[in-house]
């Protein structure tokens, strides 16, 4: 497992490396100087020649060094694992969600995770606070409060905040504050029943199925509540055709909207349930290949502004069950990078912009101090060799929960340093 | 150890978890194989030895009493030990996982599971951790292979063949594991499925599967050869599919008058339990002319009766052909 240094590096040069740093736009050869906890020079000048006296040289043999990932759609579970998954991905910092189990309504639990997050000393965790009370939709969350103790946005998880005039109340009042809502678009009632998308699949499996509706009706409306309230709308793990049209004509409008969606909505159809896999049971659902085509196309024409992992870890309890009754979700953390990275080796996008896509964007969503190299930033990085094949095997990654979804399959890319403050986090077993 | 039948047949598949993928040449041989049986039901003396010592489980996690009835009456007349295992009597009820549930019937060396589960998916699931032939009994809104091979018999019998047939079926598509076992049978053995109901209760999509779709019963029954009613459960009622029974058995129960737009001949079947006047009327379903649902019972017998055995004596299940 990780080599773990709870002491400060001093001065450490990175030389000899291919240097990704979307938020500047560079990729370049050359290397980053850190001092202590922060970043202090980067570019072609940091050699090894150059490099001040007394810093310590780790050669990059070429490989790529780029900001930490930035992940911000995470659910904790167990959190000492989730921090160790995460650094194994190269997320150095994520924003967690509101669950039943943590449902972060109240002060407390937002300094309760960030303090919590802190004494691991992995990846930074970053609260989203609760839009209602208990997740209920019903009565709104200190959200003013939620913010003052840490909370950088707003939403109710995996639960649509389905009541209208809640919604909207909730965004105006956050938009009082400059906050922004989050929003898993489903609208539950046309959800209620359905385990998958709608579709001939789920005819032949005799699963009820969720139409594609159940997220466009919810975005759309959401779209004028925020013309509305003027409120900042924020549309989490967009799945369907429809959802990304419907935001590319809002963006185009003006409207100030953004959206993020995850790797499963880019990367599989939903034929990876095949025969009842319940590790392919998401939510929202895996949805058919145009859609998934079309999520690529958001992503990139800029309409989709960030990819989250959407990290839902579940045990084997919770899966291993009759489709119907297993629990959705799957993790995703471990696979962020690789499972992106496809779109770097399909040829829809190129190395930089994929990298945005995880680390500098969404950053900047959630105004977070990281997913740069720039001089002063923290010295969050990873070392990532983007051609490296390898097949993810559930049940080898690390961190408690196995259920991801990519199992089984073939991908490139593999992280060969996480560094968090200065500190070499993770690196893999040889 | 009895022998498998002079005719040495032997069905390809460890398990029955459904029709869809199957071959027309392994439904033949299912079918086949049943007509013996029909043979020997009708005979004084109706057992054979040839699953003398063969340990079957009728697992059921759903009510049943025609299934259940029909596979226990199967094994019992091939000499098999039989048990029965429902719901209310298992440990499921007391959160035991249906994996356990598997693995605790699996130490017990049976030969064959019949499972009946209301979540579709739930057999294929536990198929996947016993070392026993499985036959799925009804899982869901998925399958129910050996419905659809009791029909095909008995249309077979009755019409010398399935290929060729226009066949409707008709009513609550959408919760029908019936109605999906069916589709794929039929379609594999060349015969032409339309399907009948209200859009509510038509699967999304379900043209894909190779079916015609009609939301008026005149228009779809018209020369017809063959007429499947399916059960209409009441708590449809609730979930705004229909809004009465009453209006149901208006536009799309059967009557004389609709079945008058249907081949002369055409044979009327249901898979059982009816709900009388609600999708068929009495009178239709009694008519002893056209109405083959008692001879679908009889047929049902001898088809689980032919799976047991094919099952159950099938090497690749540990079995002696």
């Amino acid at each position: 497992m990780a080599p773990r240094n709870d002491v400060s590096q001093g001065r450490v040069a990175y030389v000899n490396a291919r240097l990704l740093d979307p938020a500047a736009g560079l990729d370049t050869a050359g290397g980053v100087l850190t001092d202590g906890e922060a970043i202090t020079d980067v570019g072609p000048g940091v050699t090894k020649k150059k490099a001040p006296k007394g810093a310590r040289i780790v050669d990059c043999h070429g490989k790529c060094l780029s900001p930490g990932l930035v992940d911000i759609r995470v659910e904790l579970g167990d959190l000492a694992a989730t921090v160790e998954a995460a650094v194994s991905g190269g997320v150095t910092s994520m924003v967690c969600l509101p669950t039943p189990e943590l449902v972060i309504d109240d002060m407390s639990e937002v300094e309760f995770v960030a303090r919590r997050a802190r004494k691991l000393g992995l990846a930074k965790v970053y609260p989203y606070g609760a839009v209602t009370k208990g997740l209920e939709g019903k009565e709104l969350a200190e959200m003013g409060l939620l913010a003052e103790a840490g909370a950088v946005a707003f939403t109710d998880g995996e639960r649509a905040v389905a009541d209208a005039q809640t919604m909207r109340r909730a965004m105006s009042y956050a938009s009082t504050f400059g906050l922004m809502i989050v929003q898993h678009p489903e609208e539950p009632s046309l959800a209620a029943d359905g385990v998958m998308n709608a579709g001939e699949t789920a005819t032949r499996l005799g699963l009820f199925g969720i139409p594609k509706e159940a997220e466009v009706i919810m975005v759309e409306r959401d779209l004028r509540l925020a013309s509305l309230t003027g409120g900042r709308l924020h549309i989490a793990h967009v799945s369907t055709a429809e959802t990304v049209d419907t935001l590319r004509r809002a963006k185009a409008d003006g409207l100030n909207v953004t959206c993020d969606t995850a790797p499963p909505y880019f990367a599989l159809n939903e034929t990876a349930i095949g025969d009842y896999r319940t590790f392919a049971k998401l939510s929202p659902p895996l949805r058919a290949e145009q859609d998934r085509q079309a999520v690529v196309e958001g992503l990139a024409d800029g309409t989709i502004d960030a990819i989250a992992s959407d990290h839902t870890p579940r045990d084997e309890e919770s899966k291993r069950l009759p489709f119907a009754q297993a629990d959705p979700g799957g993790i995703g953390l471990n696979t962020l990078l690789a499972v992106s990275l496809e779109l770097y080796h399909n040829g829809h996008l190129s190395l930089l912009e994929v990298l945005k896509l995880v680390t500098s964007a969404p950053a900047g969503l959630m105004g977070l101090p990281a997913g740069s190299l720039k001089e002063g930033a923290p010295a969050d990085l990873i070392l990532f060799d983007p051609d490296e094949g390898w097949k993810v095997d559930a049940d080898k990654l690390v961190g408690k929960a196995q259920n991801s979804p990519f199992d089984g399959r073939p991908v490139q890319g593999r992280v060969l340093r996480t560094v968090i403050d200065g500190r070499p986090v993770f690196e893999p077993d040889a | 150890m009895a022998k498998g039948g002079k005719d040495n047949v032997h069905f390809p598949h460890r398990h029955l978890l459904g029709i869809e993928g199957l071959s027309p040449e392994e439904i033949s041989i299912l079918l086949d194989r049943s007509e013996t049986y029909v043979n020997q039901n009708r005979r004084a003396d109706k057992t054979t030895p040839l699953l003398h010592g063969r340990t079957i489980i009728n697992l059921f996690f759903e009510d049943s009493t025609r299934t259940r009835t029909s596979f226990e009456l199967a094994g019992k007349r091939l000499g098999g030990d039989l048990i029965n295992m429902s719901v209310a009597t298992s440990s499921v009820k007391k959160g035991e996982t249906l994996i356990d549930t598997a693995m605790t019937l699996n130490a017990m060396h049976p030969d064959v599971l019949v499972v009946r589960h209301p979540h579709s998916g739930a057999v294929k699931l536990l198929s996947e951790k016993v070392n026993c032939a499985v036959i799925n009994g009804g899982d869901g809104s998925h399958e129910h292979p050996t419905q659809a091979l009791l029909d095909a018999l008995t249309i077979r019998r009755r019409r010398g063949g399935l290929s060729g047939l226009q066949v409707a079926i008709c009513g609550d598509i959408l919760h029908s594991r019936v109605a999906r076992s069916n589709i794929h049978l039929l379609n594999t053995m060349g015969a032409r499925v339309r399907l009948i109901a209200p859009k509510t209760l038509i699967p999304p999509e379900v043209e894909r599967l190779g079916v015609e779709i009609f939301h008026d019963m005149n228009e779809g029954l018209r020369d017809c050869d063959i007429v499947m009613m399916l059960r209409l459960q009441h708590e449809r009622m609730h979930g705004n599919f229909l809004p009465s029974i009453r209006e149901y058995f208006h536009f799309f129960g059967l009557d004389y008058e609709k079945l008058s737009n249907a081949k002369e001949d055409a044979l009327i079947m249901h898979p059982g339990p009816m709900n009388r006047g609600v999708e068929i009327d009495t009178d239709v379903a009694d008519d002893v002319g056209r109405s083959v649902i008692r001879e679908q019972v009889e047929m049902g017998v001898a088809v689980r009766m032919a799976v047991l055995e094919l099952l159950a004596l099938n090497p690749d299940n540990g079995g002696n052909a």
